[in-house]
């Protein structure tokens, strides 16, 4: 494993149940479907011998919906972990540093100049694009200090723009069509994803989680603060350099992908916590399962609660993370 | 064995100077208390020697090698450091606190192993936080507090140990404790460094001190050369009950004075 220095720092059936909780419902959201399948078309499908409309709906439809879904939540849950570890600050996810507005600003861009339509790639890129720009903005802005509130005031700033940004977007939008269009994306949805989409936001992922896992005992050694840190041989800039660009490379290519899903980055890592030793190294596998398994989920939800449109997944995790999340802060409370 | 030699050392913190020109020369198995009135630059001082903040001028070598040239891992395994105020961000077990001592000695990737096992127990029990291994941290009072910061700091298993205000919020039977295991990793021949407000606890335990006073080092040298009825009032502002002779000796403040001029 990468983090657990002590072999009792995890319950020792959180990863498996995890690795099959994540399996299952891959499984789920891939037999699920306004088509309904029977199972020994699905199985046929998946073993090569299946009807054509079987294997279109399996393969182009549902398998790079779960894709996509497995990807961005688990990039959420990750970086959640990461930065409420680094930042040592409970409430941080993906969206405080500004990773997710500036991401999300470059698509509305994109959306409201046209420039999506050229090529399905455009709008990702120009998504992964913004949040590295928002990235040099946020240390321009931070400067030197280490101090996380610095960082963190740096965070909102850059946040506030791209977030005038989206709003100047909508303001300006001529076109009523646009305008739907960029409000419906900023709701998230991996609805309609394509193979294209996976091969977007695959690397992006790979990158972001690589440079997000390494040395996760950084973020350990900041539990005793940046002096404890820096005298456990901790370099902190080098630290705080890899941590944010992977975020925006990772968070960067999954809103890209998926548009703006909030919530997940910030309640996975506190419904594993308490499974685990709660030091922020141990949080971090199990919240990058976690975010996984709760976004295919909430995208099973999306798919299965009949509305006459079909509803938007950002809203779907901001309705079940709320409850879910103040359930788990009242039992919580006592140790914070 | 580690010798940290400190020459011409200024800082500042923003625009207020610190530190003003140190010298001084700090010996394996020696205690050195570093002594001084709030704000005088006690805490600015221990931090510079390990590179926490930035110098303006003058030098810190260890062992000989320039502090900036040396590899930050190897600098942890060689000098560990207990801040002050004994921040502790997340509710982690008293065991893993302990261990993140052993940090600076893991590769990468690797598992703790049974030697860093041993070091973390052994710390614990130095530092008489065995019985509480698998208690939260934050959940302890502030003595036990400060004990499991100590024992932290002891898992490094340095040659150098420089300790921001160990005592503070401890008990009597603990202060003794924790200044008797200072003196002890001294006597095995330990270089240790320790801020300090107990001004008997300084004269009774240490070798030499360090009078700090504005950013700049008065004196310097045993308890008995530094501390005189005429530094504590210059330096600290009070009269004070000074007895040096035996084999405990005692410095009680006993008035503010209204010479130094400042309030």
């Amino acid at each position: 494993m990468l983090d657990d220095a002590f072999p009792a720092a995890r319950h020792p059936a959180l990863i498996p149940l995890l690795i099959a909780g994540l399996l299952a419902m891959a499984l789920a959201s891939m037999s699920l479907g306004p088509v309904a399948l029977s199972e020994s078309r699905i199985l046929a499908a998946l073993t090569g011998h299946g009807d054509a409309i079987a294997q279109a709906i399996l393969f182009e439809l549902r398998l790079p919906r779960t894709l996509v879904g497995l990807l961005v939540g688990a990039m959420l849950g990750l970086a959640g972990a990461v930065l409420q570890g680094y930042l040592r600050n409970p409430l941080a996810e993906p969206s405080v540093l500004g990773a997710s507005n500036s991401a999300a600003l470059g698509a509305v861009a994109a959306i409201y100049f046209g420039i999506a339509d050229w090529n399905v790639v455009m709008l990702p890129l120009l998504s992964i694009t913004s949040g590295l720009v928002a990235l040099g903005l946020l240390f321009a802005l931070s400067g030197r200090s280490e101090s996380p509130l610095t960082l963190i005031l740096a965070g909102i700033a850059v946040s506030t723009l791209a977030g005038a940004g989206i709003s100047l977007a909508l303001n300006l939008s001529s076109n009523p069509f646009a305008a739907m269009e960029i409000m419906a994306w900023l709701l998230g949805s991996i609805e309609n994803r394509t193979m294209e989409h996976v091969w977007i936001a695959l690397p992006c992922a790979l990158l972001g989680m690589g440079l997000l896992l390494y040395d996760p005992r950084a973020l350990d050694a900041l539990a005793l603060g940046e002096d404890g840190a820096r005298s456990l041989g901790v370099d902190l800039r080098r630290t705080r350099r890899r941590l944010l660009l992977g975020l925006a490379i990772g968070v960067g290519g999954a809103v890209a992908v998926s548009g703006s899903i909030g919530f997940i980055g910030l309640i996975v890592p506190h419904l594993v916590r308490p499974l685990t030793d709660r030091s922020p190294s141990t949080v971090l596998l199990p919240s990058l399962l976690g975010g996984a398994i709760l976004l295919v989920g909430a995208d099973i939800l999306v798919r299965l609660i009949p509305t006459a449109s079909e509803l938007k997944l950002g809203v779907v995790t901001a309705f079940l993370g709320v409850p879910v999340f103040l359930v788990h802060l009242l039992r919580e409370r006592r140790s914070w | 064995m580690v010798t940290i030699a400190m020459r011409n050392l200024s800082a500042d913190l923003g625009r207020r100077a610190v530190l003003t020109g140190i010298s001084a020369t700090l010996r394996p198995g020696t205690l050195t208390g570093v002594i001084g009135p709030n704000g005088a630059g006690k805490s600015t001082l221990v931090r510079a020697m390990l590179g926490l903040v930035p110098t303006l001028q003058g030098s810190v070598t260890i062992d000989g090698r320039d502090l900036k040239a040396l590899d930050p891992r190897d600098l942890a395994r060689t000098i560990a450091y207990l801040p002050q105020g004994q921040t502790l961000h997340w509710p982690l077990s008293v065991e893993r606190v302990v261990a993140l001592g052993r940090l600076p000695h893991l590769a990468p990737m690797s598992r703790i192993g049974p030697d860093d096992r041993e070091a973390v127990r052994e710390a614990m029990a130095r530092a008489d936080v065995g019985h509480l291994s698998g208690r939260i941290v934050t959940e302890l009072s502030g003595g036990e507090r400060a004990r499991v910061m100590l024992a932290r700091a002891l898992a490094v298993g340095a040659r150098g140990i420089v300790a921001d205000e160990p005592l503070a919020s401890l008990d009597p039977g603990h202060q003794i404790d924790v200044m008797e295991l200072l003196a002890r990793e001294a006597g095995n021949g330990a270089l240790v460094l320790t801020v300090l407000h107990d001004l008997t606890m300084a004269a009774r335990y240490c070798h030499r001190l360090l009078l700090i006073d504005r950013g700049v080092l008065v004196a310097e040298g045993t308890p008995r050369e530094v501390l005189s009825a005429e530094r504590l009032r210059t330096v600290y502002g009070v009269t004070g009950h000074i007895d040096m002779g035996g084999a405990t000796p005692m410095v009680v403040p006993l008035a503010r004075c209204r010479e130094r001029g400042e309030d």
